[in-house]
């Protein structure tokens, strides 16, 4: 620990679900911060966020970077002060920073010199008039699906492009493959179709949409990312919440994963042609899907999580309806769930495909499930607890190949630790209310919080202005750390692996693109 | 492979009976058309309408609730001081014109408004498409919860082929569209494109708040507020996202197979 606390000492450090002045967050020169940043993830520390902002002045543009140390469970910020229309990429010496340059490029008209893969992530214009990274000559912004993609050249290579509408009911991304035969050379990932502008119109909330843009970020993450925003605006407010209501809140997450995770294990199989567990677990997600909305009335956990607690509560009848429930979605869930690992045409088309290396991983600051089928044992809910899981420990899964069958089988174990989480957590809540006041947010703060979706890691940070509104909001969902992993595992495989490949990672488009 | 067939055995069938039998109990909490009663309501009240984060409350004549842009949170319901307000459990909301989402005035109809309920297709479309309807799909801008949903009617526990509706990977085999999202300016020329390779005669149909009214985003210049007005829309299904029975109750309404 002694070189990450080297390279970080400038920093102000908080806690996960904390508020701190801005005032307290040092402001580095624009070389040091970069140093900082560097040094800090070569001693094994993690950007969670790192983003721009603009200043009152639109000559200049403020960077605020958030460290997360998980050894110690400890946030680090930072920031500098930037001016022109430029700066030098931090990329190549930190790959994990990558698309947040990119971001920062994009939204405010900062060129990352030196970035090894600048384009656009999102295609809109910058947020900073005059300022663009990526404009047209005729001064038009960037056009949705036009950059200058990778190309490997030779008389047998050829190019697959593949959406943005694809052949299934699902979120639309542009796809190109650089193949030689059925091998793949390169897979670049091109975004931004999803896009409709949430982290700008929260900007000066919170307001009565605040709350829904949260639980829309990524639908299947309603209950991962309204937690999120709700422990940004109770760490701003000051607001403590009741015991019963975090506990129902780590419920909802929990059942959250196990819906997504169990539909995934069984889309994995129809992947695959294996129609038993696909049939069986699409099914289900259903039953799971179904138990948050016995919560809350939503299969998404629409209007469970709210600033202060959780919009509704639960009694003895419901807590064994949801416990008789569980019981037997589990029991058909490991009848189904085997299946796969006994059978060896299943494990012959998981094992060994679409590999990710432990280091690879480590170097693009991979999170959640992808990050611990390569062995890495990143968790949120151990490294940097909040909420229930301060006092509930969730083991770590983790398996070591990176591979589809790893991906496939972390989701498993996770399934069975949900479950155990979910029955004790209901078989004990604590006694009281479920909601408490929130009052007005407290002017000039940062906060942060770090949620353990299913996926993996939520970032959210929130700066407030001298009135106490959002004079920022940075939302990091997994997808935005994570895409890029699933084109690395890509590289090598045959094309035909894709849909396996693309599957066994399931990001979220709507999550990356905001 | 005995131990396939024991796992077969135990899951057994699971295929709802719907329409055939009443569809599957939905949870006591579920969100479905809300119903207000005009006569509770305080003189000069407003905190329903002020309270929606989707402008969904108009109160200038009377009560009039625009259901394709309710998200169906419950934001009216807790501000209402009078319990004027309140979501039924009836799942059925899928229209076949835009102005059907628009409930009548409250105060004219004190039990919140009936829904003039989708209407099958007529003619030659009904022929055409009243036993084999494929459909592609489109997500433009949206939280792919509605894609999620619309996603679990292929599961066998809803088994939507049973009806004759499949989604298809080409637009090229499909006879019409099913939207999704707000139509994300990134996305509509893909929209447009996909629409045009759909073959005469053709049908769309709106799923979500988002492709009826643009949903939470509303009002963002990074989104067109949906479908409407981009291309004929023949089918609306409101929610956020709708249930599954509220979008397989809407198609089967399309395709004439239930009534009333």
């Amino acid at each position: 620990m002694s070189g990450s606390s080297g390279a970080v000492v400038k920093f102000a450090v908080i806690a996960n679900g904390r508020a701190i002045e801005r005032s307290a967050v040092p402001q580095l020169p624009p070389a040091e911060l970069f140093a900082a940043i560097s040094e800090a993830a070569r001693a094994g520390l993690r950007v969670a966020s790192y983003f721009g902002m603009a200043d009152a002045d639109s000559d200049s543009v403020s960077l605020v970077v958030v460290l997360a140390d998980d050894r110690q469970a400890r946030l680090y910020l930072g920031r500098t002060h930037m001016r022109g229309a430029a700066f030098e990429s931090l990329t190549p010496l930190c790959p994990q920073v990558h698309l947040f340059e990119r971001e920062i490029a994009e939204q405010f008209g900062l060129r990352a010199v030196g970035h090894p893969w600048f384009k656009p992530v999102r295609y809109h214009r910058s947020y900073r008039p005059g300022y663009e990274a990526f404009s047209e000559p005729d001064g038009e912004g960037p056009t949705i699906g036009v950059t200058d993609f990778y190309r490997v050249e030779g008389e047998e290579v050829h190019e697959v492009a593949v959406g943005p509408v694809h052949a299934g009911i699902i979120e639309p991304g542009h796809f190109r493959f650089q193949c030689h035969g059925e091998n793949v050379f390169h897979l670049e990932i091109s975004l931004g179709y999803q896009h409709r502008g949430v982290e700008k119109a929260m900007i000066s909330g919170p307001n009565k949409r605040s709350v829904h843009y949260a639980e829309t970020l990524a639908g299947d993450t309603s209950v991962g990312h309204a937690t999120a925003y709700c422990q940004v605006v109770e760490a701003l407010s000051k607001c403590q919440k009741p015991p019963r209501a975090q506990v129902l809140r780590g419920i909802a997450l929990e059942l959250e994963r196990l819906a997504n995770h169990v539909g995934d294990l069984g889309a994995l199989s129809s992947d695959i042609g294996f129609l038993p567990t696909a049939s069986y677990c699409g099914r289900l997600r259903g039953d799971f899907l179904n138990l948050t909305a016995t919560l809350c009335g939503s299969r998404f956990g629409r209007g469970m999580i709210r600033p202060g607690g959780v919009g509704f509560d639960i009694d003895e009848p419901i807590i064994h309806d949801l416990l008789t429930r569980l019981d037997a979605a589990e029991r058909d869930t490991t009848d189904a769930v085997d299946l796969l690992w006994n059978t060896p045409s299943v494990m012959a088309r998981f094992e060994d495909t679409g590999p990710l290396a432990r280091d690879v991983a480590e170097a693009l600051g991979l999170v959640g499930l992808a990050a611990r089928a390569c062995g890495l044992a990143r968790d949120t809910r151990q490294d940097q607890p909040s909420g229930i899981f301060r006092f509930a420990h969730v083991p770590v899964s983790t398996w070591g190949t990176g591979d589809v069958f790893a991906r496939a089988y972390v989701r498993w174990l996770e399934v069975q630790r949900s479950i155990d989480f979910v029955r004790e957590q209901l078989r004990s809540l604590p006694p009281g209310g479920v909601s408490s006041c929130v009052g007005p947010l407290a002017p000039d703060q940062i906060a942060v919080a770090l949620v353990e979706g299913w996926r993996g890691e939520l970032c959210h940070v929130a700066l407030t202005d001298g009135a106490g509104l959002f004079e920022r909001y940075k939302v990091v969902d997994p997808s935005f750390h994570n895409w890029a992993g699933l084109a690395l595992a890509l590289r090598g495989q045959q094309i035909s692996d894709f849909p396996l490949c693309n599957k066994s990672f399931n990001l979220s488009y709507c999550g990356h693109d905001l | 492979m005995l131990d396939l067939i024991r796992a077969r055995l135990r899951q057994g069938c699971r295929t709802i009976a719907y329409p055939n039998a009443p569809p599957p109990p939905l949870p006591e909490r579920f969100r479905g058309r809300p119903l207000i009663d005009a006569s509770k309501c305080p003189d000069g009240c407003a905190r329903c309408a002020e309270a929606c984060p989707t402008q969904v409350i108009d109160l200038r004549d009377g009560i009039r609730v625009d259901l394709g842009r309710c998200i169906f949170c419950t934001d009216c319901a807790n501000a209402c001081p009078a319990d004027a307000l309140e979501y039924s459990r009836d799942y059925r909301l899928a229209v076949r014109k835009r102005a059907d989402l628009i409930t009548p005035s409250a105060s004219a109809v004190p039990s919140g408004g009936e829904l003039e309920l989708a209407a099958a297709l007529q003619g030659r479309l009904r022929k055409l498409f009243g036993r084999s309807l494929k459909l592609r799909q489109v997500s433009a801008g949206g939280c792919n919860a509605c894609e999620l949903d619309v996603n679990v009617l292929n599961t066998v526990g809803w088994d939507l082929s049973r009806f004759g509706i499949q989604f298809v990977a080409s637009p090229r085999h499909a006879d019409g569209l099913l939207i999704t999202g707000a139509i994300s300016e990134n996305m509509r020329l893909a929209l447009r494109k996909t629409y045009d390779a759909v073959p005469d005669p053709k049908i769309v149909i709106a799923v979500g708040a988002c492709a009826i009214s643009g949903g939470p985003y509303a009002g963002h210049p990074e989104v067109a507020n949906g479908a409407e007005g981009i291309l004929p829309i023949d089918l609306y299904v409101p929610g956020c996202p709708p249930h599954p029975l509220t979008v397989l109750d809407g198609l089967l309404r399309l395709l004439g197979r239930v009534g009333g």
